[in-house]
């Protein structure tokens, strides 16, 4: 253990060790399915739930549902400096400051923000799983030397890193993802860590090991799949941090450099010089981001609640 | 770590000691900020909220808009601009005089003209700065350190290689200062109007030792004058720079010799956000800003606010490159002229200035304005035909062809309000024609400016606003002769020895009526070589509040603060 | 307790080392590495080479690295490109600034979201209750530039309450000392000059305090709840103790552990939230000088202010943990 920041970990410590506990005398119900016939009961959850499925299908079906081409400058004729005309038939929601609908725009944008948001917390829970496997499945001088790195990179504040990584990548959406991923991966080194010991110290473990089964198994067989239940919860909680993460990054010119591809964090960032013509520009993106972001929150704590053996009374 | 003016922090502190019994009731009345020490018979504080930090504040080494805007109230040089005007008019020269063969200038001077620091301004003052910038050594010389001086002298005594236009200055009396030139120029002497060639105390130059630069020549590190102690003639006096914040403040020269300022104080507050201009302007904790969006003039004027709107005196233009810069990865389809016809067809000009661009923008037909002496109304027009664009694309083989397509960020400029709208809106349009757009964005300074000026781009936006009257600070700029038969790398280094020739015999031309014809001449080859496509030329805006009076907008964006007064 | 504390500043070595590697590394990958950085894309390849000899960047990188965590120790992080400063006095000069900010965000934070969150959970189910749960999941959800936004846009423009940006009014003639504002017109006995700076942090510490705050609150809710159905609680109540006592004694105090960790936490977060909070209120601190030196490619200011802000970071962390420490003997022992 060193100095630093030890009680941040230890919070995702704590979290790993509540919710990879292994459950006991639950009758044989598997932890999964008792974890979802709570979550079912639990309307925080369904709120939760339904936010992120009716987004995910729009980003899904978004060449569908979305009424015009959100590329087409169709009204950008009727734009005057100072004048952008607001709703009207055909443009529910207005056009931006270039005549493009709102709609379709905020429809495909979801698309994009998602798929940020998606694919860095993919990205920092593969990276961190693997870092978390390594130190916890081996031990000694590999732990020791993962879990410093992983220190050393706790010790960056998680923006900071955001905007040295995107420096260094340029200015363009992958460097985004990557940038975003990167301050993730010690967050979920930490959590499988601190889970698969747990677990390795469990009853189980040790009866296998008794046993005579390999190492390997017994970490990629047992201890590993019981130690997924918390990266599930934070991955979802970080789902919501990624994509709030990737607006900021965009207000900070770090976004994606061609700006006709929709993307809530760089509408909502653009839309901040119209405010005064036309603030809706500014509020749907700003009111897209925060649902989807309520969204897994919820759903994550509520999963946090289902998992964790404390709350199941 | 005590940055600000000691002598007065002292008085300030004795002055806030006996006014402890009365300040925690008085203690609201400045935070509202509308305040200021004003009141009474003083002149009161001006707060002008600028867009960016100067460089430093010795205009020699400057070339950009926020040096020139402090300094331009510190310093004066031999001629001046007409207030409002581009023109150039007599300032510390009362007149002057040239010689039959235009090689000799004699200036005679404003008399009883003292610097800050009461040193007398006369001839040998002005032969010492001329003096000085002819032997700039070492980093002095790179262009990003004296970029103006080499745009009309040249080279330096130091640079044999490249000769300078300049020979000597004398000073027979004193209040007469002679000038030689080793050639004739039609940008002399209009261009001593530009602050660069402002005349500076040499008794400061020498004790804080100005010409002393360090760093790299992309990085310099200006010397104690340029950042604490710059001297001049003007109606303001430097004060003090807190750089942590961001503020410059000027103070009134009671001892000027002109028309004394009437603000006792003005304070240049750098808010690079442009919407967090607007809004301090609206919250009242500034006066002033420049850069006005083009989106908020009507908003503001509603609110009160005054919209000082200048002439348009640029140009917007999309720089293509050619593809004859080496390494430069350039699409060689720009090569073909049928391939930059298409382009210059497929921009929609007229929904840009009408949607993008504020009331009294048109639509550029060449790469200057009309109010231009040189401007040509039978240049080669290239009208809005997504219909030819595509038949010329299709003819030159080149249908799909992709452009790395180059545009900066974090930028407002006065020829482009907003650089996001624009390049998406062009971007639109040539997609529309068959290309195939790959967009980088770049912040502006240094990378933006270093990778377009290095022909890094296929196609960039970039715009230029003009120094003082006269076509080639326009189209000499761009396309001039750069070296070995080439144009500057920017346009892709392309090779038109008769648009060479045509500006260079233009420059040097001394019957301004011959000279005209003759860049008009080089106007319609440039626009039938196509080497770029002119856009638009907008009024730029600055914006006052209703208690500031008399400021006179510029289009060389030159404003003066010397005429502005406060009315509460 | 001394033995504890000096363990864990010498725990802070590796940390420290590994970082400086880091950011060591950083600056070479970059395109064209420091030399490039430093003179610009179009530097001559004679320029890159006499920087290089300059720099000793043509030594063997070992060599390189020592020389660059010999300067680093003596905070000494080169000049910066944008203002031709040194980088470390620009961030000692705009430090006071930040520090002030995150003081006020957290008092703020605190100030609000301890209260809120005991009343929340001694009113459990009420509309206050529901109130503040919801509030704080948005005020988590919500983009920190946004609210920083909304916020200027209504108490600075619209209703002209409060100073929208800067960290005093330009116009106050006032008398720096220790570059902490509101510090410097106590120190001075300006006191509209404290004042004013105390105006001008308003409005950006809630925008920055607001994540904090919801967190704050949550977790104090959720404590609060957590101890009233300890058995001690019951026990206490059970013995017929007043009300009020099993609150101040028993309720308050355990349930305050829990919230004094995420206080902590969150302090070292908000260095992090200051790059945008700064940037949207053009506030003279760290946060926006990064800003700044982002779109000005100014490398040496990057590297000096991200390694001295981790320093910082990591010793308010430290500072954390040794408090938690003082809190609970358990940490200690380990």
């Amino acid at each position: 253990m060193t100095a630093m920041g030890d009680v941040r970990r230890r919070r995702i410590d704590e979290l790993a060790a509540r919710a990879g506990a292994v459950p006991e005398g639950e009758g044989g119900v598997s932890l999964t399915r008792s974890a979802f016939r709570r979550l079912r009961r639990n309307p925080v959850a369904i709120i939760g739930a339904v936010i992120v499925v009716v987004f995910l299908v729009v980003a899904a079906f978004a060449p569908l549902l979305a009424p015009r081409d959100p590329l087409a400058q169709s009204l950008l004729s009727q734009i005057r400096p100072g004048f952008i005309p607001g709703a009207q038939e055909g443009f529910p929601l207005g056009v931006d400051n270039l005549g493009r609908d709102l709609l379709s725009r905020l429809i495909w944008g979801s698309r994009q923000s998602l798929m940020i948001g998606v694919i860095s917390t993919v990205l920092g829970v593969a990276v961190g799983m693997a870092l978390g496997v390594l130190a916890g499945g081996l031990g000694g001088w590999v732990d020791t030397v993962v879990m410093r790195f992983v220190d050393i990179v706790l010790s960056i504040p998680s923006l900071l890193m955001a905007i040295s990584i995107s420096v260094l990548l340029g200015q363009n959406q992958y460097a985004l993802m990557i940038a975003i991923a990167v301050t993730q991966v010690p967050i979920f080194a930490r959590l499988l860590r601190g889970s698969m010991l747990a677990q390795r110290n469990s009853d189980y473990a040790l009866a296998a090991t008794a046993l005579g089964v390999k190492k390997g198994r017994i970490v990629f067989g047992h201890v590993l799949p019981n130690s997924l239940s918390p990266v599930i919860v934070q991955g979802t909680l970080s789902l919501a941090t990624a994509i709030i993460e990737a607006a900021a990054l965009s207000f900070l010119g770090l976004g994606d450099p061609d700006l006709a591809r929709p993307e809530w964090g760089a509408m909502l960032a653009n839309a901040q010089a119209f405010l005064s013509v036309r603030p809706e520009l500014a509020v749907y993106p700003a009111l897209c981001i925060i649902v989807v972001a309520l969204g897994f929150t919820l759903l994550g704590e509520s999963l946090r609640e289902a998992l964790d053996p404390k709350f199941r009374r | 770590m005590t940055r600000r003016r000691t002598t007065r922090a002292l008085a300030a502190s004795a002055a806030a000691l006996t006014a402890v019994t009365l300040s925690a009731c008085a203690s609201s009345d400045r935070d509202s900020a509308e305040g200021g020490e004003g009141g009474g018979e003083s002149g009161g504080t001006l707060v002008f909220g600028a867009a960016g930090d100067p460089a430093m504040l010795d205009p020699a080494f400057g070339s950009d808009g926020e040096t020139f805007r402090v300094s331009r109230q510190i310093f004066e040089g031999l001629l001046g601009n007409e207030l409002g005007g581009t023109d150039p008019v007599p300032e510390l020269a009362t007149d002057w005089e040239v010689s039959e063969d235009g090689l000799e200038y004699t200036f005679s001077l404003q008399e009883g003209v003292k610097f800050h620091d009461g040193t007398d301004f006369n001839a040998d003052a002005v032969c010492f700065n001329f003096d000085r910038w002819y032997n700039f050594e070492g980093l002095a010389t790179s262009p990003s350190a004296s970029y103006y001086y080499q745009a009309v002298f040249g080279g330096f005594a130091s640079t044999p290689d490249t000769p300078s236009i300049y020979e000597s200055c004398e000073a027979p009396d004193e209040n007469t200062a002679v000038i030689n030139l080793t050639q004739v120029t039609s940008k002399f002497p209009s261009a001593l109007a530009l602050p660069s060639f402002s005349i500076q105390s040499p008794t400061a130059l020498e004790e804080y030792d100005a010409d002393n630069l360090s760093g790299s020549e992309d990085s310099l590190t200006y010397s104690e004058y340029a950042m604490e102690h710059p001297v001049g003639t003007g109606p303001f006096k430097f004060d003090s720079w807190d750089r942590g914040n961001g503020e410059v403040t000027i103070v009134r020269n009671d001892d000027y010799w002109g028309e004394k300022a009437k603000l006792d104080e003005v304070i240049f507050r750098t808010i690079s956000d442009g919407n967090t201009r607007r809004q301090e302007l609206q919250a009242g904790s500034i006066d002033g800003y420049d850069f006005v969006a083009p989106a908020d003039y009507d908003s503001l004027e509603g609110e009160g606010a005054q919209v000082l709107v200048r002439d348009p005196f640029n140009i917007l233009y999309l720089g293509m490159n050619g593809g004859n810069v080496p390494d430069s990865g350039a699409n060689p389809a720009l090569k073909d002229v049928r391939v930059r016809q298409a382009i210059a067809h497929a921009i929609d000009r007229e929904t840009i200035v009408n949607s993008l661009l504020p009331d009294g923008a048109e639509a550029a037909t060449q790469f200057m304005p009309p109010t231009v002496d040189g401007w040509a109304d039978d240049v080669t027009t290239y009208e809005y035909d997504v219909e030819k664009a595509k038949s010329l694309l299709a003819e030159a083989g080149a249908t799909g062809t992709t452009l790395r397509f180059f545009y900066p960020t974090d930028v407002s400029r006065p020829y482009l309000p907003d650089p996001a709208a624009m390049f998406q809106v062009i971007s639109q349009n040539l997609t529309d024609a068959g290309f195939t757009v790959q967009p980088t964005a770049l912040p502006w300074n240094p990378d933006y400016l270093n990778a377009v000026q290095a022909g890094g781009a296929d196609i960039h936006l970039l715009g230029w606003t003009g120094d003082y009257n006269d076509a080639y600070n326009f189209i000499g700029t761009f396309f001039a002769e750069a070296s070995n038969n080439q144009a500057s790398a920017e346009f892709g280094a392309f090779s038109a020895p008769e648009i060479f020739a045509a500006l260079a015999e233009a420059d040097q031309e001394p019957d301004p009526a011959n000279r005209t014809e003759q860049y008009q001449e080089a106007n319609r080859l440039i626009m039938d070589y196509l080497p770029g496509v002119p856009i638009s030329h907008s009024p730029p805006a600055l914006v006052v509040s209703e208690r500031v009076e008399g400021l006179e907008p510029s289009p060389l964006t030159a404003e003066v603060f010397s005429t502005v007064s406060l009315n509460d | 307790m001394l033995r504890f504390i000096v363990r864990r500043l010498l725990q802070l070595i590796p940390i420290l080392l590994g970082l400086s590697v880091l950011l060591f590394a950083w600056l070479r990958a970059l395109p064209g590495g420091p030399a490039q950085a430093a003179l610009g894309e179009r530097a001559t390849p004679e320029a890159i080479a006499r920087y290089n000899e300059l720099f000793g960047l043509d030594e063997p990188i070992l060599v390189q690295y020592l020389r660059f965590l010999g300067r680093a120790v003596r905070l000494d992080f080169g000049t910066s490109a944008r203002t031709g400063r040194a980088v470390t006095t620009e961030f000692f000069e705009r430090m006071p600034g930040t520090v002030e900010l995150t003081v006020f965000a957290l008092i703020f934070a605190v100030g609000v979201g301890i209260p809120l969150g005991y009343l929340a959970a001694r009113r459990h189910g009420s509309w206050l209750d529901s109130t503040s749960v919801i509030g704080s999941l948005l005020g988590v959800a919500i983009p920190v530039f946004f609210l920083a936004y909304l916020l200027r846009l209504l108490f600075a423009v619209e209703l002209g309450w409060l100073p929208g940006s800067g960290r005093q009014d330009v116009r106050m003639d006032a008398t720096r000392i220790t570059n902490f504002y509101v510090l410097d017109g106590l120190m001075t006995r300006e006191w509209d000059a404290a004042w004013d700076a105390v105006l001008h942090l308003i409005l950006p510490a809630i925008a920055l305090g607001t994540i904090p705050l919801a967190i704050i609150v949550r977790i104090t809710r959720a404590s609060v709840l957590d101890v009233v159905n300890e058995d001690y609680v019951r026990t206490a109540n059970a013995k017929g103790l007043a009300m009020s006592t099993v609150r101040r004694r028993h309720i308050i105090r355990n349930a305050l552990l829990p919230v004094s960790t995420t206080i902590g936490l969150q302090a070292g977060l908000l260095l992090s939230g200051a790059v945008l909070t700064e940037t949207v209120f053009a506030f003279g601190g760290v946060g926006s000088a990064i800003y700044d030196a982002l779109f000005a490619r100014d490398f040496a200011l990057l590297q000096g202010f991200i390694l001295m802000l981790a320093v910082v970071y990591v010793l308010v962390n430290l500072l954390v943990d040794i408090s938690y420490g003082l809190l609970d003997p358990r940490v200690r022992a380990r």
